[in-house]
């Protein structure tokens, strides 16, 4: 991998967009962070990221929306979709994956999981 | 009018009445059932208005007055009390497959044979010349509708009584076609009742239209008409209530004609036997008597307008309402009225001769011929076919009898009463059958003398009078009496002189057979199948269906073979296999292994046999294989009591029953309520789970992170711990919500009611949030006008106030405001921010507990928690209401309406 994977983090709740953005950071990843679903949405049409870590629940353009829109774009067909919810019902989770999601991850999560999960997706291609 | 189109005119009618009554059948087979009409079954009770009301109403009312109306205002005052025992006998009639009046009284006196058959040879006698009153109303318009129209040659009688003869032939042939059709005479005849009930309709439209036509037409209307019949020499008559004993004399008119509605063949025949559905009586008890009001309506003004336009040239008054028309040169309305005559005598003629052919068949001819034959080598196809040509040999045995009558006999007797001679007639069965149903005691020797002794003194009262007139008897005889002993003389018994003889005959008989009734069923004993079948009789309404439920069981005893046999011989071997198919699937067993026959089939085979030959000869019939044994007064007496604890404990059941189903209803809905609680606790829990997750999720997050990197600036360190600590408030703070929500939902938190200052709680509040509000520079208004004191729990809306304070600071771009005022002793408190605002959607939304409910995925504003939910509740608590007014971009203003006390 000749250039560094970039990553999109989107939650509305700064303490949690907080760690994920150490996280990564920390990782090595090119971080973009977005605040709400109108951010995220931005961001993606500025430069498409490798991945990106996808709340559900937003005040403005839900996680679903914002899947599906990545999904239904050519520019962003090798954009790898993590949902991380607080939405633990099976429906809710099925629906993820009928988005097209690459993995859905329950809140809270482990962060040491979640760094080897982010890490082998991008290294799947 | 010619001959020939009159014939053309009856032979339609009565070809409309053949296809009535065959569509009526078809359309039966189909589904449609017509007979399960109520109209129809009280349009046929009409047939109880014969040709002897549409022509003789008249005539009577010319010679007597009003007198007429009595006979119809008998069953119209009587009626509930005649309903409510035809009730009874319907109900009675069906539990036994009773199938005649004679078959009642029959099977009431222990299913004795020689009652029945006095019964059947009585109703012949008593009915045949009111049948042949019928033909002679039809022959007499005959006459006068092609008499008077100028044009009579030689051979007009002999034409006349051809067209009879033809006429008479026609309604036999109708009513062996849809009268004899099916054996089982408790089946119904549905198209000839509902040809019945046509005809019914067009004599009472032919009379209301001819009479109508008389008023307005020949009259310039009612006025006009009694004007003119003031200056008649017989008005006083007409218009008042003649002779001695008057009173007295309608009275039993009355009387006479309610037991007539219920006892004449022809009226058991309708109102029981053809009935369908007990609940037509509930029609029949009031169209019954409108009917009868309705077709004697026009009866006066036609005798009235009759003797201003006939009086005294010799036209006979029973034939006004034909003449009139006549008269008027009226061909159609002449014709409408001779049909409309037409059709009250053929439907009386159909029904009648029904009745009596059933009697003379069932409870005549049967037990003769069944007690003289060997069943096993008669009849091997069943007796269906037996049957059916024995009662088609007695219609026409019937028609015979009554044709010969009207010939031959008819002329040489008076014939003005006979209707209400045969009304007595039947009437003599009034004791037996309302003392049968409504009194235990009453024996078979009591009713046998009550019937034979009223009998014999109708014929003695009310014919003997009839033969003397004739010339066959001395004269001297109702003058002096009989041998000169003026004491038995027929038309003043005992000296009693002064009534007329319908009051005389009625009177004497029903006097002496009252008294042989209820004296000689004192005297007497009854036997055990006496006692047996009173107890089924006076105590119908206390019991289920015998035969079917199986209790009220004689215990007999048949061999399994002879049963089988005589149910082939008697009902052929279709209706054998059928029976006894639905009795193993109903009781579970197979008969063909048994050798002895069950007590209970014997009972229900005995009643189908009741419906094909009447009751008497059923019962002879299953005893010629039962082996003879007298049944004992003992085992009767214990199929009562078994009858009545199995009755008591039905009832018990019964109010067990419906207690368990109310129960039952009763935990559905509290199981539903609870169903619906449960999902909602569930929803709840899954959203405060929901909510839980997200502060969890930064904890461990940042906890890990601190773990996992121990080469953290002091700086990011302590912003991230930061953090921890906050998100550890916001998560007992969600904590205590949750708590506080569910205390106040349970009705677990009582209100600590107190008179306070909502000011000072305001005050209280902002001084609270006053760091919070200059960290976000906003700036606050206070309004308050005339705040009073309120009464309510003060912690409680100190929260509230907070609540949505801390809400308004956390939205608001400049500056917030508190507006309180009084309205109508309600205290309205507003917070106002000019924040973003609430969208409209989420109005009712942001005061739901379950606040990101499971199919939302767009989260409401940030920070509105459980904190409205519970204001909410807070102020309901106090019997107020909250709700939010905004505009997007404008604001969100917050509204607490709080009752003072």
């Amino acid at each position: 991998m000749s250039e560094i994977p970039k990553i999109l983090v989107v939650d509305d709740d700064p303490f949690i967009l907080m760690s994920l953005e150490f996280l990564m950071k920390k990782s090595g990843y090119q971080v973009v962070i977005a605040r709400n679903g109108t951010e995220a949405l931005n961001a993606l049409s500025v430069d498409p990221p490798h991945l990106v870590l996808l709340d559900i629940m937003m005040p403005d353009v839900d996680g679903y929306a914002i899947c599906e829109h990545i999904k239904s774009t050519p520019l962003l067909a090798a954009t790898k979709v993590i949902f991380l919810s607080a939405k633990t019902k099976q429906m809710d989770i099925q629906k993820g994956y009928d988005l097209g999601a690459d993995l859905f991850i329950t809140k809270p999560f482990s962060t040491r999981n979640l760094k080897q999960q982010v890490a082998d997706l991008l290294n799947k291609k | 009018m010619n001959h020939w189109f009159i014939l053309i005119c009856s032979i339609s009618y009565l070809l409309l009445l053949f296809g009535i009554a065959t569509w009526v059948e078809k359309a039966t087979h189909r589904g449609f059932k017509l007979i399960h009409n109520p109209y129809v079954y009280a349009l046929s009770m009409a047939v109880y208005c014969t040709a002897w009301t549409f022509y003789g109403s008249v005539g009577r009312a010319t010679i007597t007055g009003v007198e007429f109306i009595y006979i119809y205002l008998g069953p119209s005052i009587g009626a509930p009390l005649v309903f409510l025992m035809l009730r009874k006998i319907i109900r009675i009639s069906k539990t036994h497959n009773i199938t005649s009046i004679a078959d009642f009284i029959s099977t009431r006196y222990g299913k004795n044979i020689s009652l029945g058959a006095i019964v059947t040879v009585l109703c012949v006698t008593g009915v045949i010349p009111y049948i042949a009153i019928q033909l002679k109303a039809i022959s007499e318009s005959l006459k006068i509708i092609t008499s008077l129209n100028g044009n009579s040659y030689a051979g007009v009688g002999t034409l006349n009584n051809t067209i009879t003869l033809l006429l008479v032939i026609g309604i036999t042939l109708f009513i062996i076609l849809f009268g004899t059709r099916k054996v089982d005479a408790t089946e119904k005849h549905e198209g000839m009742m509902v040809a019945i009930a046509f005809e019914s309709i067009v004599k009472l439209a032919a009379f209301l239209i001819a009479g109508a036509a008389i008023v307005y037409w020949l009259f310039n209307g009612w006025s006009d008409l009694f004007v003119k019949a003031s200056a008649l020499p017989n008005y006083p008559i007409i218009a008042s209530l003649q002779g001695e004993h008057v009173y007295f004399h309608l009275f039993l008119l009355m009387i006479l004609s309610m037991f007539a509605v219920l006892f004449l063949p022809r009226q058991f025949q309708v109102a029981v036997v053809e009935n369908v559905n007990e609940d037509h009586l509930k029609k029949a008890v009031w169209l019954f008597p409108m009917y009868l009001l309705l077709i004697n309506i026009f009866v006066l003004p036609v005798s009235i307008a009759g003797g201003i336009h006939f009086g005294g040239k010799g036209v006979n008054a029973d034939t006004y309402i034909l003449a009139l028309p006549m008269l008027m040169k009226s061909n159609w309305l002449t014709l409408l009225v001779y049909i409309g005559g037409f059709s009250a005598a053929s439907s009386m003629i159909i029904i009648e001769t029904i009745a009596l052919t059933t009697m003379v068949s069932n409870n005549i001819v049967a037990p003769v011929f069944f007690s003289l034959i060997k069943i096993q080598d008669t009849i091997d196809k069943g007796i269906r076919n037996w049957l059916k040509t024995t009662r088609r040999i007695g219609i026409v045995a019937i028609m015979i009898l009554a044709y010969l009558f009207e010939r031959y006999v008819a002329e040489k007797f008076s014939l003005v009463s006979i209707g209400l001679v045969s009304f007595v007639a039947v009437a003599q069965f009034a004791p037996a059958i309302i003392g049968g149903v409504y009194w235990k005691r009453a024996t078979k020797q009591g009713a046998l003398a009550s019937i034979i002794i009223g009998f014999a003194i109708w014929f003695y009262t009310l014919v003997v009078p009839s033969i003397v007139e004739a010339g066959y008897l001395p004269h001297s005889m109702v003058e002096l009496g009989p041998w000169g002993i003026s004491l038995f003389n027929p038309t003043a018994l005992m000296g009693l002189g002064g009534f007329d003889l319908i009051t005389h005959g009625f009177m004497w008989s029903m006097l002496l057979n009252t008294v042989a009734f209820f004296g000689i069923s004192l005297a007497t004993e009854r036997t055990p199948q006496e006692i047996y079948q009173a107890e089924l009789f006076v105590g119908v309404f206390k019991q289920s269906n015998p035969a079917e439920n199986g209790n009220w069981v004689l215990n007999r005893t048949a061999t399994m073979l002879d049963l089988k046999n005589l149910m082939l011989n008697l009902l052929g071997k279709e209706r054998t296999y059928q029976i006894i198919a639905s009795y193993e699937k109903r009781h579970k067993i197979e008969l063909a292994k048994l050798t002895q026959a069950p007590p209970h089939l014997i009972s229900i085979i005995e009643k189908v046999l009741s419906g094909n030959i009447g009751s008497a000869t059923a019962r002879l019939m299953i005893n010629n294989i039962v082996p003879q044994k007298e049944v004992g007064l003992q085992e009767v007496l214990n199929i009562i009591k078994e009858s009545q604890a199995v009755k008591a404990s039905n009832i018990e059941l019964k109010k067990e029953s419906t207690a368990l189903n109310k129960l039952t209803e009763e935990l559905r809905v509290v199981n539903h309520q609870l169903k619906h609680m449960d999902e909602m606790k569930d929803e709840f829990l899954y959203t405060v789970t929901h909510e839980i997750r997200t502060p969890l999720t930064s904890i461990r997050a940042l906890s890990e992170i601190l773990q996992d990197n121990p080469d953290l600036e002091e700086a990011e360190k302590n912003t991230y711990l930061e953090a921890v600590v906050k998100e550890t408030e916001r998560l007992s703070h969600l904590i205590t919500q949750v708590l506080n929500l569910e205390r106040y939902e349970s009705g677990r938190q009582k209100l600590n009611m107190v008179s306070f200052d909502i000011q000072e709680t305001i005050s209280e509040v902002l001084n609270t949030v006053d760091s919070l509000r200059k960290e976000k520079g906003l700036k606050c208004h206070l309004a308050l006008t005339s705040m009073p004191n309120i009464y309510g729990d003060k912690d409680l809306i100190h929260q509230v106030i907070y609540n949505l304070v801390t809400n308004a600071i956390k939205f608001a771009k400049s500056e917030i405001t508190i507006w309180g005022e009084l309205e109508n002793k309600n205290m309205i408190i507003k917070v106002i921010d000019d924040g973003e605002g609430v969208p409209v959607e989420s109005h009712e939304l942001i005061f739901d507990k379950f606040f990101q409910a499971q199919n939302q995925t767009l989260k409401k504003p940030e920070g509105t928690g459980l904190g409205l939910a519970i204001s909410k509740r807070i102020i309901e608590m106090h019997h107020g209401s909250i709700w939010v007014e905004s505009e997007p971009g404008n604001g969100a203003c917050f509204i607490i309406k709080l009752p003072l006390q």
